[in-house]
């Protein structure tokens, strides 16, 4: 196999790749909060015996969980603005994807946290006179969100690496900025590394800094 | 005396089994009231029927004189926020301790001060450390429920549910998961409570106790009240069968006197 080696084009293309890990990183933050935000909310609900809040957050969380993120995002871009003649620019079709993906899968990591939680703990926040809302967010959630992190944490990573089902409608995030490259310059075994190197450069740390978050949250209780 | 309590022929129904068929219950105020009975035969639901843990199937619970609830066409209707606030007024006490594992002794103490009672940092600490000095663990004050031994979580939970102010405190089964040389300690706080007027109904095993501090026994088999007087009686000279089988059982392995 002849392949002429060609670093050098990445690093002199670095403000490229920057740029794209710039978008990543947007992607990521965006999707991230409303996810898990929007996640804990939806699990909540889902946790409620109301049927009027746990049945539509349970369709939610069915449709969305079974569905493929690539396949959402796609519709978002291609089929959604027929629809409704609402135009959807690559970046909202990618994070509405991701968002609604995220939402279902860490709203059943809540409603698991939450079921987790001894009955006593109910009843004791009960006992004191608490009303619901007063014992789930004071007692439930606090010691339900500890145990979940390294669920979450999971979940994190999963959404950060997901940005790049983006390029997929042309959103410019690190892969898709890595295949400008890789076409230029025919050099796709670096440009393609280069993007599993920066994901990588990027997640370690972040995810050996939840490691010691988890730690200290451990100290002192259970 | 004045009446604290009163349940007025009280139901409970869960699903097909009836655990509770008709009690009527009357607590006055200082009176330390010991239910006892085998497992199954209703004490602990009653217990948790007065502050309404669960709902009662039919009739009703008096507090103060006052009926909760609001009666229409037979039906009771109960308030979620009503029930909230007839709730500060009875403290409970569970088997499981069931303190809050996130947060410290104090903080245990004040939760329900602060957002329940809405009292400031400094009030609700102050009351706090009152109550902890009444259960004798004013030097676990920041210490996290996971360091405390059983018999201390206990002590805790007691002065959680005094912190409230209640009128009347109900405990369940409070020694029951208690290692036995820690069950000491436990029942002579509650003893101590007792001695200071503290209206008490208590669902306990420990006969000793039903005998030296209850005012009164209520044996419960069935859902109803087999018998009932005051414990140097009720207890030397049980006159059912029933509570007869109840005490042998209970005194089979004593050294005797």
């Amino acid at each position: 196999m002849e392949y002429n080696w060609d670093f050098a084009t990445i690093f002199l293309n670095w403000r490229v790749y920057w740029f794209g890990l710039q978008g990543t990183l947007l992607m990521f933050a965006v999707t991230v909060t409303l996810g898990m935000f929007g996640g804990l909310i939806i699990g909540v609900l889902r946790y409620l015996k109301h049927p009027l809040a746990a049945w539509p957050a349970r369709t939610f969380v069915e449709i969305f969980r079974n569905t493929p993120v690539l396949v959402q995002i796609i519709w978002f871009y291609y089929a959604f603005p027929i629809l409704t003649g609402i135009e959807t620019s690559p970046f909202l079709a990618a994070a509405l994807g991701i968002t609604l993906n995220t939402m279902a899968f860490s709203a059943e990591i809540y409603r698991a946290g939450i079921q987790s939680i001894d009955k006593g703990q109910w009843e004791a926040g009960k006992a004191i006179g608490m009303n619901f809302r007063q014992t789930l967010w004071r007692i439930i959630m606090p010691v339900a969100l500890k145990r979940v992190l390294p669920a979450l944490t999971n979940r994190g990573i999963e959404v950060f690496k997901m940005s790049t089902l983006a390029s997929v409608v042309a959103y410019v995030e690190t892969l898709n900025q890595a295949k400008l490259i890789a076409d230029l310059n025919y050099n796709p075994i670096e440009s393609y590394t280069a993007v599993a190197l920066i994901f990588f450069v990027v997640l370690f740390p972040i995810v050996q800094a939840t490691y010691a978050l988890e730690r200290v949250l451990k100290r002192g209780d259970e | 005396m004045t009446e604290l309590v009163r349940t007025e022929s009280l139901h409970k129904q869960f699903g097909e089994l009836e655990v509770l068929k008709g009690i009527d219950l009357s607590v006055e105020a200082g009176e330390t009231v010991v239910l006892l009975g085998s497992s199954g035969s209703g004490k602990s639901t009653l217990l948790r029927c007065i502050n309404f843990m669960e709902l009662p199937t039919s009739g009703k619970v008096y507090l103060h004189g006052k009926a909760v609830g609001t009666e229409t066409k037979g039906q009771i209707k109960y308030n979620e926020s009503h029930l909230c606030s007839v709730r500060t007024k009875v403290g409970m006490v569970f088997q499981h301790f069931n303190l809050f594992p996130h947060m410290t002794v104090l903080q245990n103490i004040m939760e329900g001060q602060r957002t329940v009672l809405k009292r400031n940092a400094a009030d609700s600490k102050e009351k706090s450390m009152l109550q902890l000095e009444r259960v004798g663990l004013t030097d676990k004050a920041g210490e996290y429920p996971s360091r405390l031994s059983g018999g201390q979580k206990q002590r805790v939970a007691i002065a959680r549910a005094l912190a409230m102010d209640p009128d009347v405190m109900l405990f369940d089964e409070v020694t029951s998961a208690l290692d036995p040389e820690l069950v000491g300690e436990v029942l002579k706080t509650m003893r101590q409570l007792a001695d200071e007027g503290m209206t008490m109904i208590c669902v306990t095993h420990e006969l000793g106790f039903a005998y030296h501090v209850a005012n009164r026994v209520l044996f419960l088999n069935d859902g109803t009240i087999l018998e009932e007087g005051n414990p140097q009686q009720i207890l030397r000279k049980p006159e059912t069968q029933r509570m007869c089988e109840f005490l042998e059982g209970h005194s089979l392995f004593k050294l005797p006197d």
